[in-house]
């Protein structure tokens, strides 16, 4: 790709990388910034969805496997990480690796099975096995059942810093919100993201160029779960709890519909997604309405006419095509997974 | 006794598995006929079971309207509407990748069971028994209710009536041969957009007609159908998504083995089935009766 690339598209491309930096300076800065106006707690929440939906956007918009499972990674984490930090007294640096490795395990049994299939089929297995793993938290006895693990201390970063600080845990969640999503980017822009992609675009092809697919899509599986995991881990130290809801299935819906709405396959789509989504089961949680009746109808308007979401279109619009025209996965995904 | 545990237990738990075994068989198979002809999951299926149960609760408590008649009308309803949701949007999606179907019918699903709860709170409504069934046998070893005896008998004839329906007759025909090359079927001047909408109907009136069975047994609730569906998909999968006969078989079966699981095993009887989908997929991945996609 880089030998054939002329001169032309060479500047617009460093044109399209500054306008690029200057955009990711400016959103970094709004975060550094954001606490001293927003509470960091709802802060907090927002960027632990925003990176449970990037790692699930990694296997959605990048290999094009839709799971519906990805709750059993994040609230796994959750529940192990609580269990590490509160009964084993590790520090939270390491009740999160923990969370990371069990939900790396869980995605791995899950990912060899549910893609044992294909398309659709693999979508309804990753839902019924994690259903199953929501039965056997609601039995297991260190998940203490429907009571979850309360009361989680937030301990000593590295032993040294009070995370029981809002500020100090904001800017760690921030920190490893940043970490997850530099990963994110760097294995999409890698030639193993670019093998990724070209399973989504058309599986067969893969195959007989001789790619063994079922190995890539395993591995991106576990790298998104293992990523997943991250955010679920954060999650059960900041809100210093793991409970049920994290490992339900509308869990898994959710992630799905901020991905959904951010847009399906950008980088920086589900975050978006993910801001709206919570900020809006905030705002419903104290009124009559039921949230799921509200997610339910942005669902049906989103599939019926909103399919590229926020950055997608963005992307299709003029002005997103100048600024990133050079790189024309952007472009080219008008219409993201067809089979 | 068998392995210590008392045969009147193992009976009724071998029914009470007959019977959700019934469920599972008459859910999947609606899921099944769908997906066979539009290639798409319908996550609403469990809503819409919901929902059949629903209208039957709401006939009798607003008009009076009492179980027999409402037997047909829920479905009826309930397959009416299927049909206007397919028309207004699911036919809009047919183009594109099958996870949008999947998604959109989850948005459904969401927001059926929001507005039910919206209107009629979460607990659980109880529907009487209808008369000419209210009361049971004695068959010496355990105490039947002939309620329940009603229900098996009514999903295998809604089951094999619909398995005839597809197998042995004319309209049958047209939907398989438009499963197989939907072009084909049109440059013949058959109408398939309207065979579509009629398959969804179909199945969601299936799904209606399992919910007012349903309703006199558990609760009427707007959840009921949360969990099941996600069961019944295990059990499509198990089956193989393409075998309508292999949906009915598996339902039944697997119903039965998760009541024997309660007498064996209690603790597992919420994950048997899943466990045993895990390892038809590592033996079998098609389905027990599917075929290689």
């Amino acid at each position: 790709m880089a030998a054939i690339m002329t001169t032309t598209t060479r500047s617009r491309r460093r044109k399209a990388i500054n306008a690029e930096t200057v955009l990711i300076a400016l959103g970094v800065l709004a975060l550094v910034l954001a606490p001293l106006y927003v509470y960091p707690v709802f802060l907090m929440k927002v960027l632990c969805f925003a990176l449970f939906a990037c790692a699930f956007n990694l296997l959605l918009g990048y290999t094009g496997i839709l799971s519906f499972g990805h709750a059993a990674f994040f609230g796994g984490a959750a529940y192990f990480t609580a269990h590490a930090v509160k009964e084993w007294g590790l520090t939270p640096e390491l009740g999160i690796l923990v969370g990371v490795a069990g939900a790396a395990v869980l995605g791995l049994v899950i990912g060899f099975l549910a893609i044992r299939r294909q398309g659709i089929y693999s979508t309804m297995i990753t839902l019924a096995l994690a259903q199953m793993f929501f039965f056997f938290c609601l039995q297991a006895p260190f998940t203490h059942g429907e009571d979850g693990i309360q009361g989680v201390p937030r301990g000593h970063l590295f032993g040294l810093i009070d995370l029981s600080e809002s500020m100090n845990m904001y800017f760690f969640v921030l920190a490893v919100f940043l970490l997850g999503l530099l990963a994110i980017w760097r294995i999409v822009n890698s030639p193993f993201g670019m093998i990724l992609k070209s399973v989504r675009e058309n599986e067969s092809r893969a195959i007989s160029l001789g790619y063994s697919v079922r190995r890539y899509k395993l591995a991106a599986f576990v790298m998104s779960a293992a990523l997943t995991g991250l955010a679920g881990g954060l999650k059960a130290i900041v809100f210093q709890f793991a409970t049920l809801t994290d490992v339900s299935w509308h869990m898994s819906g959710e992630v799905v519909l901020m991905t959904l709405l951010g847009g399906i396959g950008t980088l920086i789509g589900p975050i978006f997604g993910a801001a709206f989504v919570t900020t809006l089961s905030n705002y419903f949680a104290t009124s009559q309405l039921p949230v799921t009746l509200v997610t339910g109808v942005i669902f049906m308007v989103c599939v019926l006419v909103f399919r590229r979401g926020v950055i997608g279109e963005f992307y299709a619009s003029r002005l997103g095509r100048r600024l990133s025209q050079p790189k024309t996965e952007h472009c080219a995904e008008d219409e993201p997974p067809r089979s | 006794m068998i392995f210590d545990i008392p045969i009147q237990a193992f009976l009724g738990q071998l029914l009470i598995g007959l019977i959700n075994g019934s469920f599972y068989a008459m859910l999947s198979l609606g899921l099944a006929i769908i997906f066979g002809l539009l290639n798409v999951i319908n996550f609403a299926h469990g809503a819409q079971y919901m929902v059949g149960a629903f209208v039957g609760y709401l006939l009798l408590t607003w008009f009076g309207i009492g179980y027999w008649p409402a037997l047909l009308l829920a479905p009826l309803v309930v397959g009416l509407a299927g049909m206007l949701v397919e028309r207004l949007a699911l036919s809009r999606l047919y183009d594109l990748d099958h996870l949008y179907g999947l998604l959109f019918t989850f948005g459904l699903a969401l927001v059926l069971e929001g507005a039910f709860r919206y209107w009629f709170g979460a607990s659980g409504k109880p529907y009487a028994t209808p008369e000419a069934l209210s009361g049971g046998y004695n068959l010496g070893f355990m105490f039947l209710p002939k309620y329940r005896g009603w229900v098996v008998v009514a999903s295998l004839i809604v089951c094999i009536g619909t398995w005839l329906l597809i197998e042995k007759t004319r309209l049958g025909a047209y939907l398989r041969a438009a499963k197989e090359n939907p072009t084909l079927v049109r440059a013949f001047g058959i109408n398939v957009p309207l065979l579509l909408t009629l398959t969804y109907g179909l199945g969601a009136g299936l799904a209606g007609f399992a919910g007012i069975l349903a309703a006199p047994i558990y609760q009427v609730s707007p959840l009921m159908g949360t969990n099941l569906i996600i069961v019944v998909f295990a059990v499509v999968v198990v089956g193989g998504m393409g075998s309508i006969l292999g949906a009915i078989i598996t339902g039944y079966m697997l119903g039965i083995l998760e009541g024997l699981t309660k007498v064996f095993y209690p603790e597992a009887s919420n994950i048997v089935i899943f466990v045993i989908m895990a390892i038809i997929l590592l033996v079998r991945p098609a389905g027990l009766m599917g075929r290689e996609a």
